[in-house]
């Protein structure tokens, strides 16, 4: 395990200093001076130069790089073009947005996806399955920006059960923050949770038809017992794989869901930041999503290694 | 034909026939507005009601269904393009670094989902659908390679290769002859599925401005212009969804069909 795990590290390391290069090399292929765009088309030739000297843009690129790689190894983002203010404070802002948001559309997803996944498999071709697989399917052909507006006009505009947008932020307590995070959530859960109970019914018909399911019964449990002790327990590897691959996912969608409901995150942090030309706080939120996708995947193969021993073998 | 396949190929076949006829008929000009006549909801003359501008929302599905299935398309054709000689070479040379490296490739444009390829293409080029559809088609390249080598990896080991490699024929040649017809069933049906995430993911660009730019109508910019006026005129909001949701879901019923009528093991079993 010890061999498997430091070889996936290596793979880390060489994954995400490759995303780091590409990301940064990209960025800086972009057209327009950052310093220009900041002081308009009349600024002279020694303003524009003092404030890419001072924006730290007069030094190499490859120079840059290892500076800006160097200082994010150390939680420092740079300097916004805009704001003039430190982009890590501005990530840890929005972070307190879309992260819980992330983490709530992901717990609303499991929970409705492994009632209905197992239903379905238990019911096997019958009618209970059938709506199932047909609601997932339909789950899946939703676009999850257009759930969230019908969310929106039936649960905010008709019965006022919850706001039409916005985030007061954390400090109004608990119970706010989550109320004005719940329809965003449950916009973002409801594909994720379709896409999963369909693995989580594939993955349990797959165990039931295994011998070990048939010693289960043989030994005298019901259907039921064998399902639960013995069905869904080995189900769990396949959908927890799943999960995690879904988190990376639903972060990256939490930027097109912050839009339907201006909530101030990442998303619209980096929508801001591409309209003004802040290109270190895009590189920046870039960065980190990309971190995240690769840290969740990395986590997902150890964890998937430690319970499955096959897998430490083949690599 | 099982019903699914029945069920997605008509409703596909609907959406790809009213994007072809936009380009010689629509009801009305897409692009002309007609103020008094804004926000009217489905009539006679007009099916799918107006939008904000006037505009005949039947006439924008129609030409909106162009830009979604153009993007999706050509996104597809890129990730089949590059993904799949990409499987095919890392397949047969399994177990080389020609095989790690691209297989470690195929991790890292992974971790980049296709919001963030296109948020990078757009910071630099800008928004528009040539970009979605880089966006989307890079994120498709990994999908195809890998699909592509894990099949042909089995085939590698069937007797057939073996015949042709005693033969004396080059790993390409035999790449070329034997492997792809016969993971090409399996290109399909993924095809299928990519094409309607590629539909849902060029909606999503446009809903946020990264996609098709006006005047060229798209359906998820439909969604965004829609999104401030959805309490007093649902319509603008509901006919555009809808239009994604069944051309998705049509597409999702033909590649789960496509995969049982083409899958022989499914298809000795349901005889």
């Amino acid at each position: 395990m010890l061999r498997y795990s430091l070889k996936r590290l290596l793979s880390l390391i060489i994954s995400l200093a490759i995303a780091s290069l590409v990301i940064f090399f990209v960025i800086e292929v972009a057209p327009g001076d950052p310093a220009s765009f900041m002081l308009g088309i009349n600024a002279q030739p020694d303003t524009i130069a003092a404030l890419r000297a001072e924006l730290g843009l007069d030094v190499p690129k490859i120079q840059r790089y290892f500076d800006w790689v160097g200082n994010m190894a150390m939680g420092d983002f740079g300097t916004s073009y805009t704001y003039r203010t430190p982009v890590t404070g501005m990530i840890r802002d929005r972070l307190w947005v879309s992260l819980p948001l992330s983490l709530y559309a992901l717990a609303l997803s499991t929970l409705i996806a492994f009632p209905a996944g197992i239903y379905a498999a238990a019911r096997r071709g019958k009618p209970g399955d059938l709506v199932v697989m047909g609601a997932t399917q339909l789950g899946v052909a939703i676009p999850n920006f257009w759930f969230a507006m019908m969310l929106v006009l039936v649960f905010a505009i008709n019965l006022r059960w919850f706001g039409a947008g916005g985030f007061s932020g954390w400090q109004d307590g608990l119970w706010v923050g989550i109320h004005s995070l719940t329809l965003p959530a449950i916009a973002l859960a409801l594909p994720q949770a379709a896409i999963l109970a369909r693995v989580m019914r594939s993955a349990l018909l797959d165990i039931l038809g295994e011998d070990f399911m048939r010693t289960a019964r043989a030994k005298g449990l019901t259907r039921r017992q064998a399902l639960w002790r013995h069905g869904v327990r080995n189900a769990m590897i396949p959908v927890l794989t799943i999960i995690g691959l879904q988190f990376s996912f639903l972060l990256a969608g939490s930027i097109i869901i912050e839009q339907v409901f201006y909530l101030p995150g990442l998303g619209r942090l980096v929508f801001q930041a591409i309209s003004s030309r802040d290109l270190i706080v895009v590189e920046s939120v870039v960065m980190l999503l990309v971190f995240a996708v690769i840290m969740v995947n990395f986590a997902v193969d150890l964890a998937y290694a430690a319970v499955d021993p096959r897998l430490r073998s083949r690599t | 034909m099982s019903r699914n396949l029945t069920l997605g190929t008509i409703l596909s076949s609907l959406v790809v026939l009213a994007a072809l006829v936009s380009f010689v008929w629509t009801p009305f000009d897409y692009t002309a507005m007609n103020i008094p006549a804004k926000l009217q909801t489905p009539n006679a003359q007009h099916w799918f009601g107006t939008d904000h501008f006037g505009r005949d929302i039947f006439s924008m599905i129609m030409v909106g269904a162009r830009t979604s299935i153009a993007v999706a398309l050509v996104a597809v054709g890129i990730g089949i393009a590059l993904g799949v000689p990409l499987g095919l070479m890392a397949a047969a040379r399994r177990g080389t670094w020609t095989d790690e490296l691209i297989m470690r490739g195929n991790d890292l444009v992974f971790a980049f989902p296709s919001l963030v390829i296109a948020i990078l293409i757009t910071a630099i080029y800008g928004a528009g659908a040539i970009n979605a559809i880089i966006a989307i088609g890079i994120f498709n390249i990994p999908v195809f390679a890998r699909i592509t080598r894990g099949a042909a990896l089995s085939l590698w080991e069937r007797e057939f290769i073996l015949a042709a490699r005693v033969s004396g024929k080059s790993g390409a040649r035999i790449s070329l002859e034997h492997i792809l017809p016969n993971v090409m069933n399996l290109l399909i049906v993924q095809g299928t599925i990519q094409f309607s995430l590629g539909i849902l993911a060029e909606a999503g660009l446009s809903y946020v401005g990264l996609g098709a730019q006006p005047p060229l109508p798209s359906w998820g910019r439909m969604l965004a212009d829609a999104q401030t006026m959805v309490s007093f005129a649902p319509h603008l909001a509901l006919i555009p969804g809808m239009a994604i949701i069944l051309t998705v879901l049509g597409l999702n019923l033909m590649g789960d069909g496509l995969r049982d009528y083409l899958d022989p093991k499914l298809r000795v079993a349901r005889t």
